[in-house]
């Protein structure tokens, strides 16, 4: 840890950085909370309604509906991503020409735009032409992810897991690469079995790296749009609006000011504390 | 035990490349061999798809829109972000600590929230339909981010490197040009890594900010797919073509890369 000294000048360093980051989260979040309070006939007649529109929301079953969807994607492809992720990484090799090649073919999913992963998985999962869903088709399992609430479900975590779990296992492995091997070699003097070395060094090692694993997946599993969108469009029916789908059907598809602006705010709201808690502990780790 | 160990990495590549060998089937095929026939393999093996993209402008303008405000936005975010990341990583100052957090509350924030406001505000500044309006909109999230990364690297530099620079007699803005820039390379390298990806990625924002001049190739293609029927071919290609860019970048990168995600602090 460096020791930093006060220095208020400082500041001129980052003001570059407020003015741009300001300009692009103020002015819009200024416009979101004016239009929650807010309700207009049109003709950009705007009139006060107070909290009229939180009440709408919170006491909304589709709200509520969409929030539970958010929280089992959510809670679902965390369960698995983060065991997996530390699995295949604790599997890779630590030297050696493959090291590159795993890193190199493992974070490609990661830099594929986010419609083309949907589109891709589309691709993949029709029934009818689609390696996946044929396949399993032809191995007389009844898969239909555009009609199927269950098929649409698990395609869209299968997706997401396709799609970051490499992060996890990145993060997993520059956490393991850096446990200096006197930590193993002690361990093997002690005789401690691979169970042991996993709970007591490499875990604990990890916890760093996991937490910000777990922090940026929640924050961008809570966010997802783009990916579900173009592989679903939300359906069947309703089945996979996460948040932010729903959150552009009213707001952009119904334009629906009002409810679309207290909504953004509620949703940020979630988001904003359950990061601060990961964000705290992190914190926490650091010193 | 080694051989065994190492079939979890193996399946999980398999599984991942799966996906991507899927689209790129797809992408030599003709329209009707995809709705006629299933196979593994292209059976008619056609170029059309990929002559296409590359001789309607339509559609390779769109690759170039989104690299060039990619590569805008990748130099912004680094250039600001490189003094604050400094200031963050070597002093206190008033409200340091509060203003580090709101900068990643914007890394935090759902994009779908922003999308109505930021076409209103840009819009009303005149820069709807510009590269420029995309490269500061996704400033939002990449900046915080260039911030975050840059701190972890820098302070992994120990201190007492500017202050024998300083005592050395060199001005500060000599110090950060020809030392501690250099020093902390890589970690800039990751760093414009990120902010390309994170740039390149998105398509809520780059869609709702652009209708023509600037068009991102991404949502050239959810046009096509809707106003031409369904020509899977077209997009399977295109798609394919979007990976190039993101593969050779992680090339250039490879050997910091799990560091750069951990945030340089490991």
């Amino acid at each position: 840890m460096i020791n930093k000294t006060t220095n208020q000048k400082a500041w001129f360093f980052v003001i570059p950085v407020i003015i741009l980051v300001a300009f692009n989260a103020l002015i819009p979040l200024m416009t979101v909370v004016n239009y929650s309070v807010q309700d207009t006939f049109g003709n950009n007649l705007f009139f006060w309604e107070g909290v009229k529109w939180f009440e709408d929301v919170l006491n909304s079953p589709r709200f509520h509906d969409s929030f539970l969807r958010q929280m089992a994607f959510t809670g679902t492809i965390l369960l698995i991503e983060i065991p997996l992720g530390i699995a295949v990484a604790l599997a890779m090799p630590r030297k050696g020409p493959w090291v590159s090649v795993c890193l190199i073919l493992m974070a490609l999913p990661l830099l594929i735009p986010w419609n083309v992963v949907g589109a891709m998985w589309n691709i993949f999962a029709l029934p009818d032409i689609g390696l996946l869903g044929y396949s399993l088709n032809a191995l007389g399992i009844d898969y239909n992810f555009t009609q199927g609430p269950i098929a649409a479900w698990i395609t869209t975590v299968l997706m997401d897991v396709w799609h970051w779990t490499s992060l996890v296992v990145l993060l997993a492995y520059a956490g393991l690469v850096s446990i200096p091997d006197a930590y193993y070699q002690a361990a093997k003097i002690d005789g401690a079995s691979n169970w042991a070395v996993f709970w007591r060094i490499q875990l604990p090692k990890m916890k760093r790296v996991l937490t910000i694993a777990i922090l940026l997946r929640f924050m961008d599993s809570f966010n997802i749009y783009t990916e579900p969108f173009v592989l679903t469009g939300g359906g069947p029916g309703n089945t996979t609006t996460f948040l932010s789908i729903d959150l552009v059907k009213i707001a952009l598809g119904q334009f629906d000011l009002g409810h679309a602006g207290a909504m953004s705010l509620i949703y940020f709201f979630i988001v904003l504390l359950v990061s601060w808690v990961f964000y705290t502990l992190m914190m926490r780790n650091e010193t | 035990m080694i051989k065994y160990k190492s079939l979890l990495p193996i399946i999980y590549i398999i599984f991942l490349m799966l996906p991507i060998y899927w689209l790129i089937n797809m992408s030599f095929k003709t329209t009707n061999e995809i709705l006629g026939v299933f196979s593994l393999w292209p059976l008619e093996f056609t170029l059309e798809n990929y002559r296409t993209i590359f001789t309607d402008p339509t559609w390779y303008n769109g690759y170039f829109n989104s690299i060039i405000y990619v590569v805008m936005n990748t130099v912004i975010s680094v250039t600001v972000a490189l003094p604050a990341a400094y200031a963050f990583s070597r002093y206190n100052f008033l409200g340091d600590k509060h203003l580090f957090f709101w900068l990643l509350t914007n890394r935090m924030a759902p994009a779908a929230v922003f999308a109505l406001p930021f076409f209103q505000l840009y819009s009303s500044v005149g820069l709807f339909d510009t590269h420029i309006a995309v490269a500061l909109a996704h400033c939002l999230f990449n900046i915080p981010l260039a911030v975050w990364i840059l701190e972890g690297f820098m302070s992994g530099v120990p201190k007492e490197l500017d202050e024998t620079a300083f005592l050395d007699g060199y001005s500060f803005s000599r110090f950060f040009g020809k030392i501690f820039i250099p020093t902390i390379a890589s970690g800039i390298g990751v760093t414009m890594f990120f902010t390309f990806m994170y740039s390149w990625v998105e398509l809520l924002l780059a869609k709702t900010l652009t209708s023509v001049a600037a068009k991102p190739i991404a949502a050239t293609m959810t046009r096509t797919a809707s106003a031409s029927g369904y020509e899977l071919g077209l997009l399977a290609a295109a798609g394919a073509l979007t990976i190039i860019p993101g593969a050779l970048v992680i090339y250039f990168v490879r050997n910091h890369i799990a560091k750069g995600f951990a945030l340089g602090r490991v």
